[in-house]
Parts: structure tokens; sequence; C-alpha cells
């Protein structure tokens, strides 16, 4: 992840960095043109919309900002951030105030040129009266947008922020006409590589290419697109082991040695930033205890659960949120290990002879949570921990359990940048804070990391950050779980996979192509 | 005929005192699960205050009463409202689609329901045939090698769980021998071919499904009447045994024949639920699945009148087939 570094020492400005990422851009003429993509894709709803403020699950995630719609900026496959409808980008010294170059020339499907009202436009309807967007913290920071020409716009925030473009990559901050806006999102008039043929939601969806894009040659070369809603895990295996799609999502991890023996499929995994996590509340005994807190640190087997519940499809975590797929990942800290006996003489130090705690799992928290709960508890026993395992309903798991039960199973996503991670569940205050952790020297770091430019400084903040979290933090990270996917062998790819989210970052439809 | 008249008339007023139980019990049912639409839709990210706002754009936030009524009403005069989802979802718009527009629950049940009623078509064109012709020959072959082979094999089929011959159809049909698609994919603008095509190995299952029971029922209803007085007077005829059967026991019999295949008609409706879902068939009972997932009240209440109306229909429907074919019992006395 060396490259990261070099990435974010031009982060300040955009142009150097659009430089940096043409090094890594696909060799165009080992890509070929032409065919119909067929997926077949989970994560699709009776509700989904092209309203990208809505977008939360994989089918739209993947059509919404990886086909038919453009962001202001891209996390390309190698994790670096470019340009995709902005040009380059500039901060000032104190990361407040941003001015963004929008490429030129660009048009929605409908024919309406791009420009600097559409983008503040389509960020507006964020904070809109009675919008429920999950964007809405990061655009609600935003104190002023001004629009200097056409092709520019200068953003001013309530505070300094270094990741502020790479805020703006979020699939939810998807670029709509202004003035159109509802028509665009009834039917799907975005700037991207594909428009809507036809949208049936929660069933299927068709795409062609857009004439003349500006992404031009370097992507999007698919003729056209279809993608098919399989929820059913056994329906998609089976749809791609018949040669009926070409590639498929989230892959059982029970039955992917099956599909490997099929010689037309190829499996293709990456380790991202998706990891599941057991919260404690710090504020409630027995977790106000730090030792206690270490001690269960030390008496969960990680490698055990990478094992026997992702089958072997993660890695083990450190206790802190911060993924592979972040840039400034600090794999070299101490890793929290399984070591019974140091938990006991924790506990000893805690003036504890036994411990006895109620941890609460479902499903629903994620998939195998009560089997790696009850691991945890055999694990645990070694150390004098008695672990009771109270599974819980999948129903309402989110609203009744999570943030309410002292201990629980929970899972994260993760987010593109550290300090997007950190705030949204471990800053004081926050409404996900499902820890409620407080530490003064991590939220002083939080808040300096922010607003700082230099990218060396902000390793070494976030690399403390993440020390932090795993020996004094509220949470047991046991493990990072991959991204699973299986695609036909007809097809060819980059070989470098986006690890941001499923299918190459979601962006399989622009950047693969039949062999 | 004024007395069949009659019948239907009465057994139709049955039928809408039925339908209302079954709305209040599906409501009552819906109502009672953990969890609502508001919280399903929100997943972890349901905090107090963004449920309270979903609940409130939509109405869950009245008494289960008002909105049970309110729902009633507006039924009653054939607006069956919005589904839950695009009303939350014109709300994040910022516009509404309004009473029939795009999001209205009939607008999204009518396509669905079609799909439906072609699969349960197609399964009723193959199923029925086969089970008469089958149960026909049963009944002449009866404890023959054959007659034991028939029904031992739609025994098990029926006894088979539908996902079970659903997982081995495909194995059979779309991975050893690749004939039809192990994925439905059935949308509009495909030819009635192509859709046919697409549709194979759902109906397929249901056949299976099906078969047993209006096999078995032609077998028996058929040997029930071989011991009657005019049947041996026709073999004494000396008749050719099928004769005997096709003219002269088959008539007789139709009457619990045709109630069976009624009762069958209604579950290649009804019960296609985990069909659709293991076929990916967008079809009625696809749509139910997903609108239970996130507490969809107004699409799950359409879904089940839908279901508890065809039920209603086809065995008023069977009852009168029997009494129209019934001399005695279409001139009573």
């Amino acid at each position: 992840m060396n490259f990261n570094l070099d990435r974010r020492s031009v982060l300040k400005t955009g142009a150097a960095t659009a430089a940096a990422t043409a090094l890594t851009t696909i060799p165009a003429k080992a890509a070929k043109k032409g065919g119909k993509l067929r997926l077949g894709l989970a994560g699709a709803n009776t509700s989904d919309s092209w309203d990208g403020r809505t977008h939360s699950d994989s089918f739209m995630i993947m059509l919404g900002h990886g086909a038919v719609f453009d962001c202001l900026t891209e996390v390309a496959a190698d994790g670096s951030l470019k340009g995709e409808l902005a040009e380059s980008w500039e901060a000032s010294a104190d990361a407040k105030t941003w001015t963004f170059k929008l490429r030129k020339g660009v048009t929605f499907h409908n024919g309406k040129a791009f420009g600097a009202d559409d983008v503040i436009a389509s960020l507006k309807m964020h904070t809109a009266e009675g919008a429920k967007s999950a964007a809405k913290p990061i655009v609600a920071a935003i104190t002023g947008m001004d629009k200097i020409s056409d092709s520019e716009v200068k953003f001013t925030l309530k505070a300094g922020n270094a990741d502020f473009p790479f805020l703006l990559s979020d699939y939810h901050i998807l670029m709509y006409p202004a003035g159109d806006e509802d028509e665009a999102i009834a039917k799907g008039i975005g700037t991207g590589l594909y428009e809507v043929v036809s949208f049936d939601p929660g069933v299927r969806c068709t795409l062609k290419r857009y004439a003349g894009h500006y992404k031009g040659d370097d992507a999007g070369f698919f003729d056209e697109v279809e993608a098919i809603a399989i929820n059913d895990s056994s329906a998609r295996q089976n749809a791609i082991m018949t040669g009926q799609v070409d590639a498929i999502n989230r892959v059982d991890f029970k039955t992917e040695a099956l599909m490997k023996a099929n010689p037309n499929v190829n499996i293709f995994e990456v380790t991202g930033n998706q990891h599941y996590t057991f919260p404690m509340q710090t504020q409630l005994a027995p977790f106000d205890d730090l030792k206690v807190r270490q001690a269960l640190k030390h008496a969960i087997n990680r490698q055990e659960l990478v094992d026997k519940i992702l089958l072997g499809h993660g890695q083990v975590a450190n206790d802190h949120p911060i993924g592979p797929a972040n840039p400034y990942f600090a794999a070299d800290i101490e890793q929290n290990s399984y070591d019974p006996e140091k938990a006991k003489s924790l506990l000893k130090d805690a003036g504890l002879s036994g411990l006895k705690v109620d941890l609460s799992a479902a499903n629903a928290a994620f998939p195998g949570a009560v089997d790696a709960a009850q691991l945890y508890q055999a694990s645990a026993k070694a150390a004098g921990i008695e672990i009771n395992v109270v599974q819980e309903p999948d129903d309402g798991y989110w609203s009744n359990v999570w943030l309410k039960k002292a201990w629980c199973a929970c899972y994260w996503s993760g987010r593109a940048t550290e300090d997007w991670m950190f705030s949204t569940a471990y800053e004081t205050g926050v409404p996900w804070n499902d820890t409620t952790w407080e530490n003064k020297r991590f939220q002083e770091l939080l808040l300096t990391a922010r607003a700082e430019l230099d990218s060396g400084k902000r390793k070494t903040m976030y690399t403390e950050m993440q020390m932090l979290m795993a020996t004094e933090g509220g949470t047991v990270i046991p493990m990072y779980a991959n991204y699973v996917d299986a695609h036909s062998t007809k097809l060819a790819n980059t070989g470098t996979f986006g690890n941001n989210f499923q299918m190459d970052g979601s962006r399989i439809i622009e950047r693969w192509w039949f062999a | 005929m004024q007395s069949v008249g009659m019948i239907i008339l009465q057994r139709l007023g049955l039928g809408l005192v039925t339908l209302f139980v079954v709305s209040v019990i599906i409501f009552t049912a819906v109502n009672m699960l953990p969890g609502d639409f508001a919280q399903a839709i929100l997943g972890q990210g349901a905090t107090p205050e963004a449920v309270e706002a979903i609940r409130e754009s939509i109405g869950l936030n009245k008494d289960p009463f008002t909105r049970y009524f309110e729902w009633l009403t507006a039924a009653l005069q054939g607006d069956f409202g919005t589904s839950f989802a695009q009303v939350s979802f014109s709300e994040f718009a910022g516009s509404d689609t309004g009473k029939g527009g795009i999001g209205s629950v009939t607008d999204q049940l009518v396509p669905r329901f079609k799909n439906t009623l072609f699969l349960a078509s197609v399964a009723a064109i193959i199923s029925i045939p086969l089970s008469l012709v089958l149960g026909i020959l049963a009944a002449l072959y009866r404890n023959s090698a054959y007659d034991r082979v028939v029904n031992v094999s739609t025994l098990s089929a029926i006894s088979s769980p539908d996902f079970f011959l659903a997982y081995i159809l495909i194995l059979a049909l779309a991975v050893i021998n690749p004939l039809f698609p192990a994925v439905s994919n059935v949308y509009d603008g495909l030819t009635f071919w192509e859709r046919l095509n697409a549709s194979m190995l759902p109906a397929l299952t249901l056949t299976l499904a099906v078969t047993a029971q209006m096999m078995r029922m032609t077998r028996a209803s058929i040997i029930n009447l071989l011991a009657s007085p005019y049947i041996e007077m026709a073999r004494l005829k000396g008749l050719s045994p099928m004769r005997v059967i096709v003219k002269h026991a088959l008539p007789n019999a139709l009457a619990p024949i045709i109630n069976v295949i009624a009762l069958n008609l209604a579950f290649l409706i009804t019960g296609v639920v985990v069909v659709e879902v293991v076929f990916v068939y967008p079809g009625i009972g696809q749509l139910f699945v997903d609108s239970v997932k996130i507490r969809d009240i107004p699409i799950v209440q359409a879904c089940c009148l839908v279901f508890a109306a065809t039920y209603i229909l086809l065995n008023l429907t069977a009852d009168i087939a029997s009494i129209l074919t019934n001399p005695r019992l279409r001139h009573p006395k």
C-alpha cells in the first residue's frame, strides 16, 4: 500500500493527481469493445430508484454511480483518487476553501450540458427540507457554494477537511441536471457511460452505451448491459454456472469451492474495509473498565473466526475500523492476539477472579454472527470469562439491539477515508457511536488530522489513532470480510480490482470487457 | 337454472365476507411481525428520529384501527393505495407521485399478476391433460406395474418440497442438459416462445407438484364407478375396456375430478411463492416475498386479497361445474 503515500502527497492539487493516475490507466489497446454484459446481482429491492440519496444496496450502487451517473471524483481501481466530472481541484492552506474545475463539454443523457449550476443543485438535494440523504453530513459541512464560472465552483467548508475531494466520490453524491432533478430521478438521466433503456425496480435493468461520452475509449467497453436482480444466492450461482449471466456478486462462501471447479467461472476476491465488530458500551459496567475490555480483546481467537465463519475469505483485524482499502491503514502495529493467560492476568489486575457477560447476536448483524459469538464464548472460557450468548431476532435488530444492549454483534462496510469512518462511529457524541468511548487524545487527533494537508503528518496521526483504538477502544473487531464475486472466463479486466466495494469498486460495468 | 344463479350470488356474497376477514387477519398478522417498514428500510441507519420521520410520512404513526379503516374505505372504492416504498421515495425526491400514479399498488401488482397467470396457464396446460391421461390409464391397467410406477413417482413428487423439485429440475435440465434457463428472466418485449422457454422450468416444477392429486383422483373416482351395474352392463355388451372407461365411467366421475382440478389451479397461482423465488420469476409471489421483507403493508394486503379471491372464485367454479355435470343437481326437485 505504499503508493497511497505518494498519492496523498499530491492530494492537495488534483491536477497533479490526474498526472499520477495517468500512469496507471488501462492500456486501452488491450481492451476490446462490444458485447452485452449480463449481471446477476444481489441487493435489489422493489423500492429501488435513481435517487442517489437513497442508494444503499449493491444493485443500485453498481448501476447508479457505477454506470448511469457520475460523481465529481472517483476512486480508481488502485485506490487513488481521480477526477470524474471534476478535472482538478485546489485547496486553501487551511483546507477550508476548495475550488473545483469541472470537465468541459460533458452532456447529460437528455442532451443538456453539464456545468457549475448542476453541481450546486445536486449537492443541495442532500440538504433539502425533509430529504433523508445518507450523505447529508458531508454536504451539511459545506457552508458556501459559489459558481465562479460555468466550469468552476468554489466550496467553503465549516471546518478544514483534507478529505473533501475524497468525500465527493461517495456513491450518494451523484450529479443531476439542475431544474430537472425530478425527471432525472424518474428516468435515470445522468452523465454516466451508460443510459437507461429500461428499469423495473427489484427485477431488471437494461442500459446502452452513451455515444460520445467524455471518458471516450478508456472505459465503457460493453455496448449493452443487462442487470438481473437475483437476491437468492443459489439462483445467482445457478445463473453463472449455466452461463445465463457473465458475472455475479456476493458468492456464498459455502459453495465457492464448487464454483471454482467450473472451468468457465473465475472467482475474484479482495479484502476491503468491510469488517465485523462486537461493540461494547464503555459507559456501562463491566465495560467501563479498560482492563476488562483488554481481557476480552485477548480472549477471542481471530484466526479461528476467519477460518470458520468466513471460511478463509477474510483477514484478521486489530480492533480498529481502518481497513486495507484506506489510505493510511497501519498494517504494522502490534496485533491483539488470542492469549487466555494474558486475559486472565488482565482480569486479575482489574480485581476480578472471573467475568460473566452477555453478548447479543443475530445473523442480521453479519452472516454467521451467532456462530461467531459461540466461538468467542468457547475461546473465552479458557480465560475464565463466561460469555452468555443471547440470540436476538433478526427483525428489528438495528433498532432494538444495536446501540441498546451493552455488548452485541455489528458490522461496518467501512468508509473510504479514515476521518469519515472515525467521525461516523467513534467521534464523541455522534449518533452511531456504538461504544460511547471517549478518549481525549483520540478526539484531538481526529480534529487536527482532518484539517491537515500534509500527508506525512496525517499518516503519523492516523497510525496513532489506530493504535489507541486497538489498545483502549471499546470495540472488538475480529476480522475483515472479503468481497467475493464470480465472473465468466469470457470477461477480461485490467488485473487491478478496486477494493472499496464489491465487483471492482462497483465499477465492473465501466472497467471490464469481453476478451 | 335459477337455483344455480342463486347459488352463485350467495357464494359471491360469502366470498366478499371471506375477503374482508382475510384482510383483517393479514393486517393484524403483518402488524404483529417484529419491526416495521421504517426500521426495515433504514437497517443500521434506524435512528429514532429517522424512523419517526418515515413513520410519519407513510402514516404508520397513526393507530392500527385508523390505518385499517382508511385502507378499507379506499380499497372499497378500488384504490389500493401506494406502496410504502414508493411513498417514502417520492418524499425523498420532494414530489408526490399521487394516487394511481407510477407508484400505485395496482400498477405494481398488475404486470406481476399477468406473469403469474402466464406461468399458471403453462403449468395447467401441461399438468391437466397429463394427469387425466395418466389417471385414466392407471384405472384401466390398475394394479399393474404401470399403475404402481405412476403412483409411486407422482406421490414422491408431491411429497418433496417445491424447492427441492426445482433444484433437481435445474440440475437435470439446465446444468447437465442445458435445455432451459435456470433463471426465468421474463420481461416485456419477449416473444411468446422466448417467454415460454424462460418459464418452462418453473412450470414443470409446478406440474410435478400438482399432478399427483389430479391423477389419483381421476384413477380413484373411475375405479369407484367400475363396480356400478351400468358399467357391468357395458362390459357385458362386449365393449372394449378403454371405451367403458372413457365413454361410460368418466362422465360420471367428472364432478370430483373437476373439483380437484379447480383446487389445484388455485394452488398454481397461490402456491407459486417458493417456486418464483427459486427461479427469480418476476410474478406476484416474488413481489409478495420482497414486500413482506420490508413490511410494505399495502402491497402485502393486495397480494393476499388476490390470493384469497383466486381461491374463492376457483372454488365457486368447481362447485358450479360439478352441479352442471350432474343432471340430478341441475334439476333439483
